[in-house]
């Protein structure tokens, strides 16, 4: 080793400890418990090593329902904010007058507490003896029935989950989309539009491929957040998430380590294994998917 | 395609209530014979690019009218004008390449006019051949030298065929040696398609060395109009005799008596029919000729060998600024240690403006033309 790679070494350490010992080591500590089978937290044993806590959480019917609530979650949510947060930033790019005003209403929800948020679209949505919440009253004018969003079927319970989502993302989203989009620099729409390009053209050929990086960046981190989702779930459904039939993944680790029938390091370790290893591989395809589609320059 | 410009106007509001409106372009008419290369030249700010911009439709004018042929464009969105423009930074959509940019307009058509994917691939090939980069259709236009991009930039303005072709500052970001190259290719171009074409540029060696015609411009208002060599040698106010040739004219304090011109205590030409009074007074650089007795005297400053030819760098009380040049064929014979130096003047290379409005004063016209 010359002295110079030495000395980069050098500066890089206080960064790789940090990294050692919040990041890699808990995660090396995670997978070890995940395979110790039978441990128990107080004694600090364990009957032998293997994947029997990885078939259990596999065949828990919670962990499953928690999977495919996930799954749902993070199909819903994350082409539709992404593809709302575009169309506002795009129309936001397009107004002058009040354009401020607008930046700042459609932030605000980004710096609200989430749990105050999930109180109020409980109110919105929530049935009681006495009323039936604004959005019953709003469907009734339709003429349709009043529906239970917080205790009823799965479905409307699943809506107002997938609903409060892209609600909750959307400014961080736009945030990064409108800034983007101003660094377009006009003369692309002025060469474009001397050539007789439709406005539909100039944003799919045009917009479209230059904020690429950006779109790409709220794909990836929007992809991982909603895999990750749990606090929003609790905002509306309460901490019993099980008999809501409304858990996600990170909300059955939380369960397996401090829920009414937690205390199983083990399979929690295991369950955020799996998750780790969705997200991995999640994220490895939108890497391959955007080689092609996005356009750094 | 000829070119109508009527009582063009571009006002711009000011930005805060208070503040004074900004007239770019005030009053501005002149027309464009079809397939002329013209010249749009004048100092930064001076409305030539928002000029371009009104004809290519992507500024509407505040009043007067334009015309292409016989048709008004002025309400036409730029869309619909029909005109290709080559912007001073290119303007390359980054992501595609050179191929697909210069695709870019053709792929926009519609209904009749729309081509097959055969047809398109042989204008795209044509229009490149014809600004030679032919073998680059498959960089990205980060890959490309400035030099390039600009190529690719005109080859993308020509490939519809437009009825006028603009170009804005396009050499400003090239270096010196590209710039020369490029000015003659687009010249090269333009001449080979025969189509009208407008440039923006301040730089006015490059405007008088290509254009047909040349319309200078000072702070929105049209100065002067006509072919290079015209309106070199006969400029119609002191801006336009100042921004046109380099080395610039040398201004000198004169006055008149008698129809006798006045450069200090020297009276060194006869200028019939101006009337008493002080002028300024522009000289050519290529305007003196050096004489053991000519009337104008100068402190001899030094003499600068350009090879082709010699440059006299003097000193006079009178002259504007603190150092005259004068040019002349470096096999004139010159005594280059004197402290002095006489020089005899070219009439037809000194010009007289009045000093307050900067209006030509002519003097001898017939003698001149006669």
């Amino acid at each position: 080793m010359d002295n110079r790679s030495w000395k980069g070494w050098l500066y890089l350490l206080p960064a790789l400890c940090f990294l050692g010992a919040f990041l890699v080591y808990p995660l090396m500590d995670v997978f070890i418990y995940s395979v110790e089978e039978g441990y128990n937290s107080a004694s600090q044993t364990y009957f032998g090593v293997g994947l029997y806590n990885f078939s259990y959480v596999l065949h828990d019917t919670y962990f499953l329902q928690a999977l495919k609530n996930t799954f749902i979650l993070v199909i819903i949510t994350v082409p539709l904010s992404t593809g709302i947060a575009l169309l506002i930033s795009a129309a936001l790019a397009s107004v002058r007058k009040l354009r401020e005003l607008f930046q700042t209403v459609f932030f605000l929800p980004y710096v609200t507490n989430t749990l105050a948020v999930g109180l109020v679209f409980m109110i919105l949505f929530k049935k009681t003896p006495y009323s039936d919440g604004l959005m019953n009253l709003l469907l009734g004018l339709f003429g349709a029935g009043p529906v239970d969003f917080i205790d009823g079927p799965y479905w409307a319970k699943m809506f107002v989950l997938c609903f409060y989502t892209v609600w909750v993302v959307m400014p961080f989203k736009i945030l990064i989309l409108t800034s983007a989009l101003a660094s377009v620099s006009q003369t692309y729409y002025n060469a474009a539009r001397v050539d007789g390009t439709g406005r539909l053209r100039m944003f799919t050929k045009i917009t479209l491929p230059m904020i690429s990086p950006s779109i790409f960046y709220l794909v990836i981190t929007g992809f991982i957040g909603a895999f990750k989702a749990y606090s929003d779930a609790v905002a509306l459904f309460g901490t019993d998430l099980n008999a809501a039939g409304m858990n996600t993944i990170v909300g059955y680790v939380y369960d397996m380590l401090y829920g009414n029938s937690g205390g199983y390091p083990s399979y929690a370790s295991a369950a955020a294994i799996v998750l780790f290893v969705i997200v991995l591989t999640i994220t490895c395809i939108n890497l391959l998917v955007s080689r092609k589609h996005v356009h750094y320059v | 395609m000829k070119v109508e410009l009527q009582h063009l106007t571009k006002i711009f509001p000011s930005r805060d209530k208070k503040g004074k409106d900004v007239v770019a372009v005030s009053d501005f008419t002149f027309s464009i014979p079809d397939g002329e290369l013209i010249g749009l030249l004048g100092p930064s700010g001076c409305g030539k690019s928002t000029t371009l911009y009104m004809l290519s439709g992507l500024e509407k004018p505040t009043g007067g009218k334009i015309f292409f042929g016989d048709d008004d464009v002025t309400d036409l969105p730029a869309e619909n004008r029909g005109v290709g423009l080559v912007f001073q930074n290119y303007a390359l959509y980054p992501h595609l390449t050179v191929e697909q940019n210069i695709r870019f307009p053709l792929e926009n058509r519609k209904g009749v006019g729309k081509l097959t994917k055969a047809q398109i691939a042989e204008k795209v090939l044509e229009a490149a051949k014809l600004v030679q980069i032919d073998g680059l259709l498959h960089r990205k236009p980060s890959e490309l030298s400035g030099g390039q991009q600009q190529r690719v930039a005109i080859a993308r303005a020509l490939v519809k065929m437009p009825k006028v072709l603009l170009l804005d500052e396009p050499l400003s970001n090239l270096d010196a040696r590209l710039r020369l190259q490029t000015r003659e290719e687009i010249r090269r171009i333009q001449k080979k398609t025969g189509i009208t074409t407008v440039f923006v540029t301040h730089d006015q060696e490059e405007a008088m060395s290509i254009s047909d015609r040349i319309v200078v411009m000072c702070a929105g208002v049209l100065q002067q109009i006509g072919k290079p060599q015209e309106v070199y040698d006969d400029p119609v106010n002191l801006f336009v005799a100042k921004f046109l040739g380099t080395p610039p004219i040398n201004m000198f304090r004169g006055r008149v008596e008698g129809e006798q011109l006045f450069i200090g205590g020297d009276a060194v030409l006869r200028v019939p029919g101006v009337r008493d009074g002080v002028v300024s007074v522009g000289i050519r650089p290529e305007g003196f000729i050096p004489e053991e007795d000519g009337p104008l005297l100068c402190k001899l400053h030094n003499v600068e060998v350009m090879g082709r030819d010699v440059s006299i760098v003097a000193e006079n009380d009178a002259a504007e600024a603190p150092l005259i040049r004068a040019i002349i064929q470096s096999d004139t014979r010159l005594n280059r240690q004197a402290d002095t130096v006489r020089f005899r003047l070219k009439p037809h290379k000194v010009l007289l403006f009045e000093p307050e409005t900067g209006a030509r004063l002519r003097f001898g016209e017939e003698e001149r033309h006669g």
